[in-house]
């Protein structure tokens, strides 16, 4: 029998960042998957970042994980998104070449010395008492400390092409079946979600000539704020719509479809709708989106982002006949809509162990997120901590305040899921705080702190925030007058009074290059240090006040609830209340605030309660 | 939770010898103090019940029905009296908790052996306010609702009791939603400009509809922040202060108007050196009379401090009587004392009321001018919000929904509103960024 200190079942997004990390704070990690070719597979759209989900991918960075460098090496295309707003919701995105992504996931996994891949089926876990010592497989029994779990849709996953369905978590993979009575016997509550894939062109069957093309950024924003300056890769994709034509051969067929024909029951994520849904809930519109993605530089294969159906395949061919430009495109493969059960993140501590089964970490889509960045996110910290917990250390905790992981975590461990989670901006109460250009700045002392961070990063880490901390030093000794400023070319109020070069960069007006032309040592600020120093003057009031709602916010946070708590004996806390509380077993009193329908007066019960108990 | 059914309890709720959960059951006489007709005791908590139940040595009314029980000291089983009885099972009762109400004869040596026995059994003697307390710990009433209660309780007049108990309902919750609704459907556009920018369909930052949203939300917050002036009037009552050169008579008017010597009246200039106050009701308001120290110059250090006093008491007043001169503030009332030395005698003239104070001349005229006054000071719909920390949220509101209007950022504005939202959120409850997601997702189709 094997020994490890870690296993991570699975070789998705999820699994690859918890066995790098695991491996990166230097324990022995097994990575099992069924085939190790599946490793670092993109099951869905040729795409990595987004709004929310780019801020994901750069404080996975910030730990030295793998994804945002990997998306790197594989870019096709760089977009930065919502270039005209405020730089807290600026997100990047790259198109990927989905064969490098693989290929360069899988050499950063054998780069790891540290991760053995073992080929094999998980078929079920070893326990011992009521802890997770490892698990069985297909090639024998492996044991470790600590045991993640990243099946993605794999488990009792069912796929439907029009009303016809497979056993399968993918198409062309049979779903992770006997894993699944394994879970179900560790008696956790689980759900059923649904998701879907567009059929897959032949590129060269588009008429390309007719279509819009969207081109990447001259000047890109990288994934990884580790990439180095190179000329960018730049394949266009294409734009076009779905038209009335399309819309009513949906309506003709809805009932061929497993959502309306009865078949699914899995709830599927509103944002990502499939055309049949859009079709049904906005049918007022007459047409939708569609960004023709290229899957590759040396791959024909272009993902119609956009029109996810289940759809018979015929009358996928025939829906796809109805869309400019598409006219005489050919299905590679068609679309199917996959439902698979998650299991309710609830069941889960902040650190992602399921609660009363020690050494039993979840990551991913079995938690019930969807997307690439959000089971990245996951795998990072389920890594770290299983980790951890092998090693004998205390869980490493992100709150709201610190990051975009930190609000997904608390979401999912604390309201659980009613659809298939995504990250957005919006999520975040501290937005403004929580950017890309300072999550090195947030998270990287974190890694460091927990031994997750290469030794190169935390050197180049080091290096970036001794300039950083000399610049806001310069910003807040140079000071002018209003006619000063003005001298570099801008109107601004002629008060009369004496401020510093930091509270100038906070008007509006005021950006690096004026203040540059008022005070020329600033045009020495390399770009990556003057943006991040900008923004926060910028935003400094903003910063202030959010500050001091972070310390009250922390102040609840800090008082943490014993894991067996009994809400029901706590005086106050009526049955009703005590039974929410109970689902979600906040582990902070900060969380229990987040619970949905809890009272005031409840709640002020449990502050009491928790300030006695402390 | 609770016990299971089945320990002989008609409520199939906690008995003695159920497991106790560490809420107390806490016990007060609710009526006034004895002796009366009737005095009421009211039990609440996990073991009011079983208490009731002790002290009729077993017998217990249907729920919600009031019945006649004889009460006995539980130990010696010695009579207590012959009470009526209503049993209120949680949650359905005022405190969310089993309630016990005993209806006794309200002589003292009844209540205090009530009392004693309840005491005897083990149950907390109640603090002040702890049976609300209780109703708001679980969740029956929200601080608002709570403070509306404490209002009630100490109405002195029909108006007051009106605008207290319009807010002890539910009314400023609703709309305090209806607030929060309207802010959540713009934030959603606003974070489907920044979350979903890619997408067709999005409208840039603040659209037009949402400003006019907006502004309409400011409009109705500005009322309900002037409630909170108008309601603490309502409370405290409206000053009305008299001014006036020494001697104009303002002592002697104040003591017309409280037909009784509250101010030393005499002839003499500086007589009062501070200011006098008196309280009256005028229609269903309390209001405080205040009568200032002549305003004039003096060198003696005493009344120098008299006229500085009576100055800033006059610039807070609700209302002004400007005696002897015509009055700086135009919404004061103008009074000409002593029409009794004069020819013309009481009546308004150019724009003066003149009346002799010293005959009661014209002072049922003034009296009828200070009710309209202060009608129109307190009237209209009753006030929604009545509490300095409810006027604070709105107005932390209000410059937050302002600083949105003005915003040239969209992430700005967002978070300008978000701090709005949660502003609002301290008058009841809280907000969840899934209430914003929602609003999203039902409007627009999101593709991407």
């Amino acid at each position: 029998m094997q020994h490890y200190d870690v296993i991570v079942v699975g070789g998705g997004h999820a699994g690859c960042e918890a066995a790098a990390a695991g491996a990166r704070i230097g324990m022995r990690v097994a990575l099992v998957s069924r085939s190790a070719g599946d490793i670092g597979m993109l099951s869905c759209n040729p795409a990595i970042g987004g709004l929310g989900k780019g801020h994901l991918i750069r404080e996975i960075d910030a730990f030295d994980g793998l994804i945002g460098r990997v998306g790197d090496a594989a870019a096709l295309q760089f977009r930065l998104l919502n270039r005209s707003k405020g730089p807290a919701v600026q997100g990047p995105r790259a198109q990927v070449d989905r064969r490098r992504y693989r290929a360069a996931m899988a050499s950063a996994i054998a780069a790891e010395a540290n991760i053995v891949v073992v080929a094999a089926e998980v078929t079920g876990l070893t326990t011992s008492g009521r802890n997770v010592t490892g698990v069985e497989t297909t090639v024998g029994r492996l044991r470790a400390a600590a045991v993640v779990v990243t099946t993605g849709t794999f488990l009792a996953a069912t796929l439907h092409h029009g009303r016809a369905t497979s056993h399968g978590g993918r198409v062309g993979e049979a779903p992770a079946t006997a894993l699944a009575t394994a879970i179900a016997a560790l008696g956790l509550p689980r759900g059923r979600f649904k998701t879907g894939t567009p059929p897959r062109l032949d590129g060269r069957t588009i008429d390309w000539g007719s279509l819009d093309l969207q081109f990447g950024d001259a000047d890109p924003t990288t994934l990884s704020d580790a990439a180095v300056a190179a000329s960018p890769p730049h394949l266009a994709c294409g734009m076009t719509r779905t038209t009335a034509a399309s819309h009513a051969i949906v309506r003709a067929h809805l009932a061929d479809t497993p959502t309306y024909g009865g078949d699914v029951v899995g709830r599927g994520p509103r944002y990502c709708p499939s055309l049949e849904d859009k079709v049904v809930r906005f049918g007022d519109r007459d047409g939708h989106n569609i960004f023709l993605e290229p899957e590759g530089f040396d791959d024909a294969t272009i993902y119609p982002n956009g029109i996810s159906t289940a759809l018979p395949p015929p009358v996928q061919a025939a829906l796809v006949a109805t869309i400019p430009g598409l006219e005489r495109a050919s299905i590679v493969q068609p679309g199917y809509a996959v439902e698979y059960d998650y299991v309710d993140p609830r069941a889960l501590t902040p650190a992602l162990m399921v609660r009363g089964r020690p050494g039993l970490f979840l990551a991913g889509q079995i938690n019930g997120t969807t997307g690439y960045e959000e089971a990245a996110g996951q795998g990072l910290i389920a890594g770290i901590n299983a980790a951890r917990f092998a090693g004998g250390d205390e869980p490493i905790h992100l709150d709201r305040a610190t990051s975009y992981l930190g609000v997904m975590i608390d979401d999912l461990t604390t309201l659980g899921v009613s659809e298939p989670y995504r990250m957005f901006t919006s999520r975040a109460e501290f937005r403004l705080s929580l950017r890309i250009d300072n999550a090195g700045e947030r998270l990287t002392p974190r890694g460091i702190d927990a031994g997750v961070v290469g030794r190169d990063r935390a050197a180049r880490f080091a290096a970036a925030q001794a300039k950083r901390d000399a610049v806001r030093t310069l910003l807040g000794t140079l000071a002018a007058t209003p006619a000063a400023v003005a001298r570099g070319g801008v109107a601004v109020n002629q008060d009369g009074v004496v401020r510093s070069a930091g509270d100038w960069l906070a008007h509006p007006a005021v950006d690096w290059t004026i203040a540059s032309r008022v005070w020329p040592e600033l045009a020495a600020v390399d770009p990556a240090t003057a943006a991040v120093v900008a923004v926060d003057a910028r935003y400094g009031v903003y910063l202030a006040r959010q500050a001091g709602e972070i310390a009250a916010f922390r102040a609840d946070e800090a008082l943490r609830l014993a894991d067996g708590i009994a809400f029901d004996r706590i005086p106050g806390v009526s049955p009703e209340m005590a039974e929410r509380l109970d689902a979600a077993r906040p582990a902070m009193f900060g969380a229990a605030v987040r619970v949905a329908g809890v009272t005031p007066g409840a709640l002020t019960s449990l502050l009491a309660h928790a300030r006695r108990a402390a | 939770m609770r016990a299971p059914i089945g320990d002989g309890s008609p409520y199939g709720v906690a008995s003695p010898a159920a497991p106790e959960r560490p809420t107390p059951t806490i016990y007060a006489l609710a009526t006034g103090a004895p002796p009366a007709a009737i005095a009421i005791v009211r039990v609440s908590g996990p073991r009011a019940i079983a208490a009731l139940r002790a002290l009729t040595a077993g017998d217990l009314p249907a729920a919600r029905r009031m019945t006649r029980v004889r009460l006995v000291e539980p130990t010696t089983h010695d009579p207590l009296d012959d009470a009526l009885a209503v049993v209120f099972p949680a949650p359905a009762s005022v405190t969310g908790d089993d309630l016990v109400e005993l209806h006794l004869h309200g002589g003292v040596a009844v209540v205090d052996g009530v009392l004693a026995a309840l005491g005897g059994l083990g149950l907390t003697a109640a603090g002040p306010g702890a049976f609300t307390r209780r109703a708001f710990d679980n969740g029956k009433v929200d601080l608002g609702q709570v403070e509306a209660f404490g209002d009630l309780v100490a109405a002195e007049t029909g108006t007051q009791r009106r605008a207290a108990l319009s807010r002890t309902g539910s009314r400023l919750a609703e709309r305090v939603a209806a607030w929060r609704a309207a802010l959540i459907g713009v934030r959603s556009d606003v974070e489907a400009t920044l979350d979903f920018a890619d997408e067709d369909h999005v409208a840039p930052d603040l659209t037009p509809s949402d400003r006019v949203i907006l502004s309409a939300l400011l409009v109705e917050l500005a009322s309900a922040r002037a409630d909170a002036d108008r309601a603490g009037r309502l409370r405290d009552g409206i000053v009305v202060a008299i001014t006036g050169p020494v001697n104009a008579g303002k002592s002697t008017l104040l003591n017309a108007l409280a037909r009784r010597d509250a101010a030393m009246v005499s002839p003499l200039p500086g007589t009062t050196r501070d200011t006098i106050e008196v309280r009256v009701v005028l229609a269903g308001v309390p209001v405080t009379l205040i009568d200032t120290a002549g305003l004039r110059e003096s060198d003696d250090a005493l009344e120098v401090e008299g006229i500085r006093r009576g100055r800033a008491r006059a610039a807070s007043a609700d209302l002004v009587i400007a005696m002897g001169s015509e009055p700086a503030v135009p919404s004061a009332i103008w009074v000409e004392g002593k029409s009794d030395l004069g020819p013309c005698g009481a009546g308004w003239r150019d724009g003066a009321l003149h009346l002799s104070a010293m005959t009661g001349d014209g002072v049922e005229m003034l009296e009828r001018e200070l009710i309209a006054r202060v009608g129109s000071l307190t009237s209209g719909e009753a006030p929604l919000v009545a509490h300095r920390w409810q006027a604070a949220a709105i107005v932390d509101a209000v410059v937050a929904i302002e600083s949105a209007i003005g915003a040239g950022d969209a992430v700005v504005a967002a978070e300008e509103l978000r701090v709005a939202t949660h502003s609002l959120a301290r008058l009841v409850g809280r907000v969840s960024s899934d209430d914003i997601l929602d609003g999203i997702f039902a409007r627009f189709c999101i593709g991407k």
